[in-house]
Formats: C-alpha cells, sequence, structure tokens
C-alpha cells in the first residue's frame, strides 16, 4: 500500500470519528454548549470541565463538539450549493462557447474582483433581524455557498470546454446522439471528477471564511458555537497562555483542513 | 550680605542646582490613538486633536480633573451676571503666548469672535450657542474682558475648559500657544513632537517653572496591542486608556504600572425600540412600551456578575444616566441596581404576562422572544449579550443576539428603526448634563429609543422636557441639580435606557513617572502633565 493510500485512509478514518463525534454531540457532550458556570469562567482543563472553560464559564468540550456539529455539516452543504452553481454556469458557458461563455465568465471575474468580505457582511446586514439563531446559521452558510461559484466556474467553464472539442463527442454528435442524452451521458460523468474536486477544495475554504466572518463578529452568533467563533477565544492571550484548552477550536480545523486536503483526488487520479 | 554668607548661598545654589535639574527634563513618550485632524483648538472635533489641545492651550478656566473643582488658569477671577448671559473676566498680566506674543484681553476676544462664527462650524462653539443673535465681546482693559451671550448658558464658566486661547496678532497663528507645551514637528501617519513652552505662565510652589519635560512625543498608534507591547517592551511610559483584558494582563507582570482610577462616566446600556412608526409588531410595540416590562427585564439582570466576568472586576454596576463619579451631578438617592428574578417575574406577571414551562408569554398569548443588535468586532458587548441571554432566560425570555457592521446599526437605529432591542454605550466626557440636552429632549436626536418626537409621547417624556429645560436656564447649580436629580429619579423609574455598568478608567503608567495621578475625567493619564516628571534613570514602560 503506498505511503498516499495509508495517508488517505488515516485522514478518513480521522473525518469519520469528527464527524461521528459531532453528529452524537447531544450524548458525549456534558453540558449545554450555552449553559454558564458563572464561577468558574476561564477555567483551566479539569475532570468536570476537559478542555476548561470560556470567558463566560462555558464548557468548551461542549461548545467544540457541537461547534464541529455546524461547522462541519453546514460547511459541506455550502460547498455543495456553490459547486452546483459553478457546474451549471460553467459547464453551460463551456458546452455554447461564443458570446454566452463571454458574458458567464464576464459576471464571475467581476463577482471575483467584488471584495467577497464586504459582500458578506452587506448581504449578512440585509437579513432580518427576527431569524431564530440555526436559521441564522443556515443563512450564513446559503450566504457563503451563494457567493463561492466564481473560482470553481473558471475550472469547471475550461474542463466542460476540453469535453466539447473531444474526438468522443464529435463521435457522438455524428452517431445523433442528441443534447440531453450527451449532457447526461457524455459530457457529466467526464466532469464529474473535477466537480468532485472542487467540491472537496471548497469545504476547507468555507469551514475558514465562516471562521474570519466569526471572527469580525459577523458568523454565527451567540450562544451557538462553531469554529469560527470558538476560534475569537484565542484573542485573549492571558486565558490562551492559562488554558491552552482553547486552542483545540484551532487544532481541530487544522486536522480537518488537513485531512480534506490529504483526501483530495490527485492531479492523476483527476486526469 | 556678609562675604562668608554669600559664598554659603552660592554654595547651597551649587548643590541644590544639580537634584533640580535631575528631577526636570527628559521626553515623555506615549500614543494618540489616531491622526490629528486639526491643530486649531477651535476646530477640535476628534480625540486626537482633543489631546494636543490639552496640552498645547492655554484656557481660562481650568477643571481639575482630580477634584472635579474649577480653578483659575489664563483668568484669576470671573463673575457671571444674575440672567446669566454675562461673564466678567480678569486675566493674569505679564503673560505671553509661546512665540513671545503679549496675552491680552484682545486676544480672549479674538477667541470668542472665532469661537461663535458660524462660517467656522466650531463644535466647541456650538456648546456656547444657547440662543438667536450675536454673541458681544467688549475689552474695557487689557486684563479685562466682558463676553455677552444672546441668551443664559448653563454651566458657562466650565465650557471655558475646552476654549484654548488664540493669539490675535501672532504670526504663527494657532500655533502660539499658552499651554504647557507647542508642537513642534509633526509628521503625519507617524508622530507629533511638542516641545516645552518656555513662556508657560505656572509655576510650581518652589517657584520652578512649569512644565518639568522637556517635551512629549506622541506616536499615531492605532493598535492598542501594539500600543500595550510597546510600553511593556519599554519604549512608551503612559498608556492614556487601557481596557479590562490588557489592565490585567499587565497588572499580573507588574501591579505598580497598572493604574485605576475608579468607575468613570461612560456606560453601556440597552434599550428598546419605542418609535411608533417602527416596523415591529403590535404586541412586540406593546411590550417595550410597557414601564413594568423595562424594569423587569432590568431586575433580572446581573449587573455584578457582568463587572466581574466581562470586565475582570473592573466596572461598576450602572444606576442611571450618571455615574457616581460624576460627584456633583449623581444622584445619590438613586437606589443601588439590585438582581432580582423574582421580583422581574413579579412586576411582568403584574404586567399582564404569563410564565410556565420556562416560557413567558403575553396576554395573547406571543412567546416573549426579542432580539438585542450590537456592533460586530466587539468582545466586550458580545460577551455582555451572551450575558443578558442567559440572565433573561431564566425568566423564560428568549431573546436572540445579531451583531451588525456599525453603518448598518446606525441605519437601523437612525432612519429604518428597524430592530427591536440594542446594545451600545455611551461615552460621557462632559460632567454637565447639558451635555446630554440630545439624549434627554423627547425632540433628541439621541433620544435613542424614540428620536426626534414632535411632541413628547409619554407624559414623563414631557416632564424630562420641561426638567432639562429648567436645568439648563436655572440661575444657581443647586436648582439646576435638583431639576436634574428629579430627571434622573424618572429614567430611573421607567427604565427607557437598562443601564448595565460604568466602566473603570484603566491607564498604565510608567515607574519612571513621578506625579501621575489618573483621574476618570479626560486625560485620565496625563491630565496634570504639566507637574509630571522623570526619574533620573529615565526607565521606561514596564521595563525594570
Amino acid at each position: 500500500m503506498s505511503v498516499r493510500k495509508a495517508l488517505r485512509r488515516v485522514a478518513a478514518f480521522l473525518l469519520c470519528a469528527i464527524v461521528l463525534l459531532a453528529i452524537a454531540a447531544g450524548v458525549v457532550t456534558p453540558y449545554s454548549y450555552a449553559h454558564q458556570f458563572r464561577e468558574l469562567p476561564n477555567a483551566a482543563p479539569s475532570a468536570i470541565h476537559l478542555l476548561g472553560t470560556d470567558g463566560l464559564g462555558r464548557d468548551l468540550f461542549s461548545r467544540l463538539v457541537y461547534g464541529t456539529r455546524v461547522s462541519l455539516l453546514l460547511a459541506p452543504a455550502a460547498a455543495l450549493l456553490s459547486t452546483l452553481i459553478a457546474g451549471v454556469l460553467g459547464g453551460t458557458a463551456g458546452l455554447l462557447g461564443g458570446w454566452s461563455e463571454r458574458a458567464i465568465l464576464g459576471i464571475a471575474d467581476l463577482s471575483m474582483a467584488a471584495p467577497l468580505l464586504f459582500v458578506l457582511i452587506a448581504l449578512r446586514a440585509m437579513l432580518p433581524l427576527d431569524l431564530a439563531p440555526l436559521l441564522s446559521v443556515i443563512a450564513t452558510f446559503l450566504i457563503l455557498g451563494l457567493l463561492g461559484w466564481p473560482a470553481s466556474l473558471r475550472v469547471l467553464c475550461a474542463a466542460t470546454r476540453d469535453i466539447r472539442n473531444s474526438d468522443f463527442l464529435l463521435l457522438a454528435r455524428s452517431t445523433g446522439c442528441g443534447p440531453t442524452r450527451m449532457i447526461f451521458r457524455q459530457i457529466f460523468p467526464n466532469l464529474r471528477p473535477v466537480l468532485l474536486a472542487q467540491f472537496w477544495v471548497s469545504i476547507p475554504v468555507f469551514i475558514l471564511t465562516e471562521a474570519t466572518l466569526s471572527m469580525l463578529g459577523l458568523g454565527v452568533s451567540e450562544p451557538i458555537p462553531s469554529w469560527g467563533n470558538l476560534l475569537r477565544g484565542l484573542e485573549d492571550f492571558s486565558a490562551v497562555s492559562s488554558n491552552p484548552g482553547r486552542l483545540a477550536p484551532l487544532a481541530m480545523l487544522t486536522i480537518v483542513v488537513i485531512c480534506f486536503q490529504v483526501i483530495l483526488p490527485s492531479q492523476e487520479e483527476l486526469g | 550680605m556678609p562675604r562668608t554668607l554669600r559664598h554659603l548661598f552660592v554654595l547651597a545654589i551649587f548643590l541644590i542646582a544639580p537634584v533640580t535639574r535631575a528631577q526636570s527634563g527628559g521626553v515623555l513618550h506615549f500614543c494618540l490613538h489616531g491622526e490629528p485632524k486639526t491643530f486649531n483648538p477651535i476646530l477640535v472635533d476628534d480625540e486626537a486633536s482633543e489631546n494636543i489641545r490639552y496640552l498645547t492651550g492655554g484656557v481660562l478656566i481650568r477643571l481639575n480633573r482630580q477634584t472635579q473643582a474649577l480653578e483659575p488658569a489664563l483668568a484669576t477671577s470671573w463673575r457671571i451676571s444674575k440672567d446669566g448671559r454675562t461673564i466678567t473676566l480678569h486675566l493674569r498680566k505679564g503673560l505671553y503666548f509661546s512665540d513671545g506674543a503679549p496675552f491680552t484681553s484682545e486676544d480672549v476676544a479674538y477667541t470668542i469672535k472665532m469661537l461663535m462664527d458660524p462660517q467656522v462650524h466650531s463644535a466647541t462653539g456650538d456648546a456656547f450657542r444657547s440662543g438667536e443673535g450675536a454673541t458681544d465681546v467688549q475689552t474695557p482693559s487689557a486684563t479685562e474682558v466682558v463676553i455677552t451671550f444672546p441668551a443664559r448658558v448653563a454651566g458657562l464658566e466650565q465650557l471655558l475648559d475646552q476654549v484654548a486661547i488664540l493669539s490675535a496678532h501672532s504670526p504663527e497663528k494657532e500655533m502660539a500657544v499658552l499651554g504647557p507645551f507647542y508642537v513642534s514637528e509633526y509628521k503625519a501617519g507617524s508622530y507629533v513632537e511638542l516641545k516645552r513652552n518656555p513662556n508657560y505662565w505656572k509655576h510650581d510652589v518652589q517657584g520652578h517653572p512649569l512644565p518639568y519635560l522637556d517635551g512629549l512625543h506622541l506616536d499615531i498608534q492605532r493598535n492598542r496591542d501594539i500600543e500595550l507591547l510597546r510600553f511593556r517592551r519599554g519604549e512608551l511610559q503612559l498608556i492614556n486608556r487601557l481596557d479590562s483584558e490588557s489592565y490585567v494582563r499587565l497588572q499580573k507582570e507588574d501591579a505598580n504600572v497598572a493604574r485605576n482610577a475608579g468607575a468613570g462616566l461612560d456606560s453601556d446600556h440597552i434599550w428598546f425600540n419605542q418609535v411608533t412608526t417602527a416596523p415591529l409588531p403590535e404586541y412586540k410595540k406593546a411590550w417595550f412600551r410597557s414601564a413594568q416590562f423595562r424594569k423587569a427585564i432590568s431586575a433580572a439582570i446581573d449587573r455584578d456578575d457582568i463587572c466581574r466576568i466581562v470586565f475582570g472586576g473592573y466596572a461598576k454596576p450602572a444606576y442611571g444616566p450618571v455615574s457616581p463619579a460624576n460627584r456633583f451631578w449623581f444622584n445619590s438617592a438613586l437606589p443601588a441596581p439590585k438582581h432580582d428574578p423574582r421580583g422581574a417575574l413579579s412586576l411582568l406577571t403584574q404586567a399582564g404576562f404569563r410564565y410556565s414551562n420556562n416560557e413567558l408569554r403575553d396576554q395573547l398569548g406571543n412567546r416573549v422572544e426579542f432580539t438585542l443588535v450590537t456592533n460586530s468586532g466587539n468582545a466586550v458587548r458580545e460577551k455582555i449579550a451572551a450575558m443578558l441571554q442567559d440572565d433573561l432566560s431564566h425568566v423564560g425570555i428568549k431573546m436572540n443576539v445579531v451583531t451588525l457592521d456599525f453603518p448598518s446599526l446606525i441605519e437601523r437605529m437612525t432612519r429604518t428603526f428597524d430592530y427591536e432591542a440594542c446594545l451600545l454605550g455611551l461615552v460621557n466626557t462632559d460632567l454637565d448634563p447639558n451635555g446630554q440636552m440630545t439624549v434627554w429632549l423627547s425632540s433628541g436626536e439621541n433620544h435613542q429609543w424614540n428620536p426626534g418626537q414632535k411632541t413628547p409621547a409619554t407624559a414623563w417624556e414631557a416632564e424630562v422636557d420641561k426638567l432639562m429645560r429648567v436645568q439648563a436656564t436655572a440661575l444657581t447649580d443647586i436648582k439646576r441639580k435638583e431639576s436634574f436629580d428629579r430627571v434622573q429619579q424618572i429614567i430611573y423609574e421607567q427604565q427607557p435606557f437598562v443601564y448595565l455598568v460604568n466602566r473603570d478608567v484603566l491607564t498604565a503608567v510608567s515607574t519612571s513617572i513621578i506625579g501621575a495621578a489618573p483621574a476618570v475625567l479626560n486625560p485620565p493619564a496625563f491630565w496634570n502633565i504639566d507637574v509630571l516628571r522623570l526619574k533620573p534613570s529615565g526607565e521606561f514602560g514596564a521595563r525594570k
């Protein structure tokens, strides 16, 4: 077994374990993520609080596990949405070519030129204030998904263009294959590895974007935890030095991002 | 004088002189937290320029930041007429600006004319605009000025603390100053260098000329973390204001450099949207208009916990609109805020709410749930919001927290009124209640729970309007205080703002500085800059 395969297995195992932990958050965590032990703010790790407590006395382990659920389940959803948008638009552009391709790529370029962070902040501000916290979390990731497609679109457009100009598609056309059959039987199966790669690449990007938004106080709102708002705990240097348990969200984020990078299909596999 | 005695006298001077020299001189280093927009004291409208004005400007009457009493400065005495419109000031003789131009009553007249000129748009001058008409300034002699305003100006003497006198004739214009230092160099975005004013009028009790320091080097540094780091590295000797987190960190390292002046004037508070046209459901508007509902919210909040957990103990529970730090204007008859969840539930029940299964519902059966907005990126306010959320959950109220970027928040607060409750702070730099007129008058723009009303929406707001106008025109401070005490009482009873905490004024002062005595009023760490000295060793910051 090659080293890469072994690494992949380890990464897959770790990811599965983390996902399972997140799914079973209600069972494995001793306390509610919102419960404030006000007599124990910034407590060090102990048998009662495995990773210690945050500045408001909330159990860090419980918050980390619930935060994993939020970040790890919603980031793939946002990645799926953005890849689907990129797939439809990129596929259309690559397939039709000409002015349609130029128009779609122009829109993508414009979107990429817009400062994403400010667009996100503006869109977040436009959301109704009376959204339930959970809905607001979903809305945040939905916005991320809706805005995250342009980078993938260029890759998918190029891949579709290659397929359009390929010999097998010319052969299919010459044998009288209709457009619908051509898309679903010829183009889509050949595009699938690129779509999958874009999906996997996007997941850590969305996790990190949510973390950035939360660092600015614009991500998932209190009291719901996410890796992003847990990372804000690192701003308090003295609390970190007295409780290394505060680094756990950073460690978790790093592990997950590395695992995703290891699992990603290589260039040869895509080819 | 006999010859031997003369020799002894000369020897004594010779022996004392090095000691005196060793205690004086040196350059003090600290930071401004922004670019000064102007060096013209009349046009000051930002904190950095205000600090420069304080360090360079000579004023007629100075408010002592520690005793909160007014002291003669360029004016040795003053008298206000019975109608409160005219102030007669007697000036010190034989004073000179930093460039050597003599100081006379003409300079005061020139300054007041500039201050009140509508074309100049002076924010400092706005405080003096009491009515329609021009301000008259007479100079009967070189040392006497008579200023007559179109209408009574409440707290007039205190307002003069903000007016740095300009020279009417100096070719250096606003750069000629009467304060302890003058601006000698300015590099935009980098630093402001101030040098000792050789013509400064003050002397210490031994008759030595002040200030003791040769100069000040003010680095322009917006990043507070870098400022703290530089202080700890010993590159700075003073930090004018610290947040509680940095203060705790610094105190752990060296308790002697972290200095707490006590609870300040600034407050954090929440309020509910009571704007009649706000796009909110009618039942929610009814909750927010209910004084009992607001009082119940106030009683459900554990302010002691907020002080202890969010501010590390460096804040005090807030009583009301005036902090106890404001010694004269604070209404000491107000009861201390109490955390009383049972009392809160009792108030809510009296107001028709029902509590069951950890849920509070109104008379129509609606679950009591609202969203509190605050500005994003402010970790302290986000922590306060999370604590409020928890406190209110104990009386069955579900509070959601939304953080918004500041422009969006202001848009909702002032234009669309599309919000339910808001958590923000009020920065008070003025001791006098007149500085809060726009907050308490129902027509005021900063009457945040329901701003810009044409006529007061409630009887108590009408009473507050009346009392604020009475205090603004009353002839004595005692009478003014009577009215303002009643205003504080009404605000306490009605809780349009639910006051949470008054943050402590925290500073850092290097042990190399002699004479520092941090106060709660601005500028807390260097209000007595003219008597600050550096130890001969000149050690900086927290470094030993």
